[in-house]
């Protein structure tokens, strides 16, 4: 009995976790889906979502709401200026130049965080101070609830967007073949900003979300947590949404597991050891779109 | 029309033979290693520019090398720290259990060093190369992160003292020097070139123009691919021995997923494919830090908004494929066209603007 509870709390601290990564693997999965770029820079996004959260809860004392918008427009704007300034002008450069103009602005905002905020971690202040949920012998904490609700909401709202609207039609189309898309009159420009937008969007939700899991914000914070998503993104099918989702809660469980297996130094070896034979069996990922290769 | 006045010329023009080229080059290189070493061993030069030109002796093997596989063999793998760190803990291991004295055991370090590197680029080679592009960065990269895991925890599982773990490798022998960092440089550097100039480069060269056309021609793809990938593997295992003498501490997290990136941007920055471009930058990028630590805060800022700029306006990298030869010089020198090269280059530049415009 005792080790069941032991498996289901570490199931309950792996959905969390791993719904964290699957947002931030939305992100990567779909900028990728859409023009072909790694983005690293994603992962620095959610740090400045972090540091956003820390200013308005620990510096000016508002309510962790109006802390989750701010992230949200924060990452946002930050995505779409990046996406203008940075990635706009290389639309027809070789893509090696994409990915190192990505390393470039990751670079960029961990030595801009370092220098405003510092290097030292920021703490911030707890969000919910609620009382766990007891479901039988399990007590589920506040905290996990909340960020499997609230990223659950975030992929239904999603699934809406991409399945539902104009936009997300746009987006579908521009990812099958971009200039197909333009020929039927799809502004491609705007809808690759749109991309960019919805995945920061999701990144902000994401740095809320690990604020509440580790209430701490430090300039390179992203880096790692972006690895991982990024694991989570190519092993459920680089480009596809389903596949980001189910890869981020795998990537989330299996951590949580070793884990309670007592090896969490081996955590980020299993993790990219799982990336690896993902790689040689099915390199598309669980639900990628299987590639062609033309002479 | 043109092409038959040009071979006219060429039948009159001064040819220097290869044999000359090497000779002329080796003395150039030793004449540059001693001038150097005298002015820094004299302390005419203070004495921290001794730390820095080792470190860059350093990290220009180490761009060199992953050129062989980003440049020439037109691979993308995000995991070159990876065999940089098992080159530097093969060798600080070997260094710190010999009783060789330590003037003949460092070179027999990096050779231990190469080897080992090298044969881990074997084996991560066959698997990862089956991949392309993204894939294979990305199966590269985590290939780079296990290495570093591994080297961290390894010692709690076997119950050696092997790694020492997170604390780190300490007291190995600092036994590299501005000279045999260069030294090294230099052997690196001849050994790629004469590789890239042979039969077996051009095969390379010929998959990353096209692997399909490659085949077709009977290049056995899978084999070469591993050389090449090996091969830049056991160079930078030998950057990972110098380094190892150089800090005389080793620790698994100086050789995570940041810097096989900053070896990439070398290579990207000065142009790939370019041998002289990748020194160029692995000398200015890790010189201008070094020397720039009075703006100790801003230096990264502008190195990253210097990276993005010139992605955005040479996406090629500063130098593209152009690769330095003295051979040419000499020739272009004692056939008295030097000036006509570069009218003809103005020219054809300005054509090829036309072009794009």
């Amino acid at each position: 009995m005792s080790l069941l509870t032991t498996i289901l709390k570490q199931l309950i601290n792996g959905l969390q976790s791993g719904s964290i990564y699957a947002l931030v693997a939305l992100g990567y999965s779909m900028v990728y889906g859409i023009i072909m770029l790694l983005n690293f820079a994603h992962g620095d996004i959610i740090m400045v979502g972090a540091y956003i959260v820390w200013l308005m809860m620990a510096r000016f004392a508002l309510n962790p709401i109006i802390a989750l918008l701010a992230a949200i427009v924060g990452c946002t704007a930050l995505g779409v200026v990046i996406e203008k300034a940075a990635y706009k002008p290389l639309r027809s450069s070789p893509r090696i130049s994409l990915l190192i103009t990505a390393i470039g602005i990751s670079y960029f905002l961990e030595n801009a965080a370092q220098l405003i905020f510092g290097a030292n971690a920021r703490v911030i202040p707890p969000f919910i101070n609620a009382e766990p949920i007891t479901v039988g012998a399990v007590s589920i904490p506040a905290e996990a609830a909340v960020t499997l609700a609230a990223a659950g909401i975030a992929m239904v709202l999603l699934n809406v967007l991409v399945k539902k609207t104009k936009m997300g039609k746009a987006m579908r189309a521009v990812s099958e073949d971009a200039g197909a898309a333009q020929l039927m009159g799809i502004n491609i420009n705007n809808t690759i900003s749109f991309t960019f937008a919805v995945g920061s969007a999701l990144a902000g939700i994401g740095s809320v979300l690990y604020c509440c899991a580790y209430p701490k914000a430090t300039p390179t914070m992203g880096s790692m947590l972006g690895l991982k998503a990024f694991v989570a993104a190519v092993l459920g099918g680089i480009g596809s949404i389903p596949g980001a989702m189910a890869g981020g809660f795998a990537i989330g469980i299996a951590e949580a597991l070793v884990s309670s297996a007592g090896l969490s130094e081996w955590k980020d070896g299993v993790v990219f050891a799982i990336l690896i034979i993902v790689l040689l069996v099915k390199p598309t990922g669980l639900m990628g779109r299987p590639m062609t290769e033309k002479v | 029309m043109d092409n038959r006045a040009n071979n006219k010329a060429n039948k009159k023009r001064f040819e220097l033979p290869v044999w000359a080229a090497y000779i002329i080059n080796l003395g150039l290189f030793i004449a540059f290693i001693s001038l150097f070493g005298v002015l820094l061993s004299s302390g005419a030069l203070p004495g921290f520019i001794t730390k820095v030109a080792m470190l860059i002796g350093i990290q220009v093997i180490l761009a060199v090398s992953l050129n062989v596989s980003t440049g020439y063999l037109g691979q993308l793998p995000l995991g070159h720290a990876g065999f940089m760190a098992v080159g530097a803990y093969a060798s600080a291991i070997f260094m710190t259990h010999t009783s060789i004295p330590a003037g003949i055991a460092f070179p027999i370090g990096i050779v231990i060093a190469a080897a080992v590197a090298g044969l881990f680029g074997v084996l991560i080679g066959i698997p990862a190369l089956r991949l392309k592009g993204d894939y294979l960065a990305i199966i590269t990269l985590g290939f780079g992160e296990i290495i570093r895991v591994v080297l961290l925890n390894i010692d709690s599982v076997l119950g050696f003292k092997l790694t020492n773990g997170a604390a780190g490798l300490q007291n190995i022998p600092k036994t590299t020097t501005f000279v045999n960092a260069w030294l090294m440089v230099g052997l690196t550097c001849f050994l790629i070139h004469t590789f890239i100039k042979s039969r077996h480069g051009r095969a390379v060269l010929s998959i990353r123009e096209n692997e399909i056309a490659a085949e077709a021609c009977g290049i056995n793809i899978t084999y070469y691919k591993t050389l090449a990938f090996s091969m830049s593997a056991a160079f930078a295992g030998a950057a990972g021995a110098l380094y190892a003498g150089y800090l005389g501490i080793l620790n698994p997290s100086s050789f995570g997923f940041m810097k096989s990136i900053e070896i990439l941007v070398m290579v990207v920055l000065g142009g790939m494919g370019s041998m002289v471009g990748s020194i160029a930058a692995a000398i200015a990028l890790t010189a201008a830090p070094e020397l720039l630590r009075a703006f100790d805060n801003y230096r990264m800022i502008a190195y990253s908004l210097l990276l993005i700029a010139t992605m955005i306006f040479k996406p090629s990298g500063l130098m593209g494929r152009y690769d330095f030869s003295m051979k040419r010089i000499i020739e272009n020198a004692i056939n008295g066209d030097i000036f006509r090269r570069i009218r003809k280059s103005r020219a054809f530049d300005k054509a090829e603007g036309e072009g794009e415009a």
